[in-house]
């Protein structure tokens, strides 16, 4: 019962030039209940690690490698994105019709709300109603909503204050002890060390280790390359001044 | 609800400045008017008609009072709901607008449903096949239209189907020798078809292109992507989350488009002699009827303005981003 990623790549092919490979090698096995991180720093392409495993490329890209939910190539709707941007959140319909469209009128969306600690009112506000932890959790509840047992949460606490982006990392724990297998994807390597299992260190779309999450602790000595250890140490609060 | 109120009172007082404004403005130009209307009522018979006659006309219809004294009375009258007599037609100005306005609005708003429902179907169809053969010619189809004259089109389906083909009648509402009531319904479509053709077309162009552009926006937006990253198909993102995304808007700037209906169905009801409100306007423009004139104008204030409360109430039923609960 896992999702397999076996050398996921995406190559942006160009006409009489060598193709550009965004990503490459990217090779993982996520089991239901646990959590992958997935971090490094800005431009490493995390962001498109979590797009290229829902299916979304960027305009001409290619995606190769091979993607497997228990063996099986996956259906549509086995992987969900709560994407990093709020716009994603449509609009123009209540929060509570966004999470009828996509769970097909099957459940009430009340308990998706529920899940994401969110109160059942929240069903009848539109988006720019909404505070960013509010609709971060809402954007959670849609990737509940499809049904998908695995999601991919790309930067889920960017733009929140410290005590909403903790909320959020907790609630993503949460989530994943209910059965659900999660990718998540931040530049936030203290919080995503506290929730996941295993981390991916990513720099220029190339796995550098994946690590267990309890190797990032004290000076990272227990990291097993340099680059690593120097991504760890820079977030600790001594080398910040 | 909460936002419908404030946006209701914040227009009536806008209507409330905006009337009198344009009562002035509109006595202002038909005074201006270099058209006599005692010689316009004369006509060819200028010369059986002396000068006293001339003045008696004139002292009749309270033309040799100055203008402000005209306006003011016309406005007395107005306040009391006597918009005054038509010099052109010689019955009361509320008489004919009331005959007339009828047809008008047939026209207007049988054209108003045709060119939604066909505008912003052909949107969606060129925005399904974006880039292929159908939206292409789609567009080319509708960018044609948007630059041809309403005139040149109706000009060119009266050579088509009436004079060509034979299929259908090239003028009125009704057979010649016919009143509209002595005439059966089949005859009443037939008469029709041709008017409110040329005003569909001319309403449908910017609907066409509005609609494609709105859904292949909503289609390339985040709100879309994340649909499709769900599982949701194409089609499934596309008639249900997109058709609110173009529609809306499609609905609110065709109801703001409804003042160029008007105008149009003037041209329309001229070149098809169409008993309706813009073929009078036309006549009392040539006439220089003042009382049917300011009739004419404010009751096109009135449509005009009822069809921006409407695109407002759309576009915020629609959006609640646009929705303010303060007027």
């Amino acid at each position: 019962m896992s999702l397999r990623v076996e050398s996921l790549g995406l190559v942006l092919p160009r006409a009489d030039r060598q193709p550009v490979r965004l990503l490459d090698g990217i090779s993982f096995t996520l089991g239901r209940g646990e959590i992958l991180g997935i971090a490094g720093r800005s431009g490493a392409g995390k962001s498109l690690v979590a797009a290229a495993l829902a299916g979304i490329l960027p305009a001409g890209a290619r995606r190769a490698g091979r993607i497997t939910v228990d063996g099986q190539a996956p259906r549509p709707r086995d992987i969900a994105l709560a994407p990093q941007r709020l716009d994603a959140l449509d609009p123009l319909a209540p929060i509570g019709r966004q999470l009828r469209r996509l769970a097909r009128g099957r459940r009430d969306p009340g308990g998706f709300l529920d899940h994401v600690g969110l109160s059942r009112n929240v069903a009848r506000l539109y988006p720019h109603m909404l505070s960013g932890g509010m609709a971060r959790r809402a954007l959670l509840a849609t990737s509940l909503a499809s049904g998908a047992d695995w999601i991919v949460a790309d930067e889920p606490t960017v733009g929140l204050d410290p005590d909403a982006a903790d909320h959020v990392m907790s609630l993503l724990g949460r989530l994943a002890q209910d059965g659900r297998g999660f990718v998540v994807v931040s530049h936030d390597l203290t919080r995503l060390t506290r929730i996941s299992d295993r981390v991916l260190i990513l720099e220029n779309g190339h796995p550098v280790e994946i690590a267990p999450a309890d190797a990032f602790t004290g000076d990272g000595t227990a990291l097993s390359t340099v680059f690593s250890r120097t991504l760890w140490r820079a977030q600790l609060p001594d080398t910040v001044c | 609800m909460n936002w419908l109120r404030p946006l209701l009172l914040g227009r009536l007082l806008r209507l409330a400045w905006l009337l009198p404004l344009a009562t002035i403005g509109l006595f202002t130009l038909v005074s201006l008017a270099p058209i006599d209307p005692v010689q316009a009522y004369i006509g060819d018979l200028s010369a059986l008609v002396g000068p006293e006659q001339r003045a008696a006309i004139a002292a009749t219809w309270g033309l040799d009072q100055p203008a402000p004294e005209r306006f003011l009375s016309w406005l007395g009258g107005a306040m009391t709901g006597d918009l005054g007599r038509s010099l052109t037609y010689g019955v009361p100005v509320a008489e004919v607008i009331e005959r007339r306005l009828p047809a008008s609005l047939a026209l207007i708003g049988i054209a108003f449903v045709l060119s939604f429902v066909l505008g912003t179907a052909l949107g969606i169809a060129a925005a399904a096949s974006r880039g292929g053969r159908v939206d292409r010619l789609i567009r080319f189809v509708a960018v044609t239209l948007s630059v041809s004259p309403g005139f040149w089109i109706a000009l060119l389906l009266i050579a088509v189907f009436a004079v060509g083909l034979g299929w259908l009648p090239a003028c009125c509402a009704a057979p010649p020798g016919l009143t509209a009531a002595e005439t059966g319904m089949g005859d009443r479509l037939r008469h029709l078809v041709l008017p409110v053709a040329t005003l569909s077309l001319v309403g449908t162009a910017p609907l066409v292109l509005h609609t494609r552009q709105r859904l292949l926006g909503f289609l390339e937006s985040p709100a879309a992507l994340h649909l499709r990253a769900h599982g949701l198909s194409w089609r499934r993102v596309a008639f249900g989350a997109g058709l609110r995304h173009a529609l809306g808007p499609a609905l609110a700037l065709h109801l703001a488009g409804a003042g160029e209906l008007f105008g149009g169905s003037v041209l329309a009801e001229t070149i098809f002699a169409w008993p309706g409100l813009g073929q009078a306007t036309v006549r009392a423009a040539t006439g220089a009827d003042a009382p049917l004139l300011m009739g004419i104008g404010l009751a096109t204030l009135l449509f005009v303005f009822c069809g921006n409360l409407l695109a407002d109430v759309a576009a915020q039923l629609v959006d609640p981003r646009l929705r303010r609960t303060t007027a």
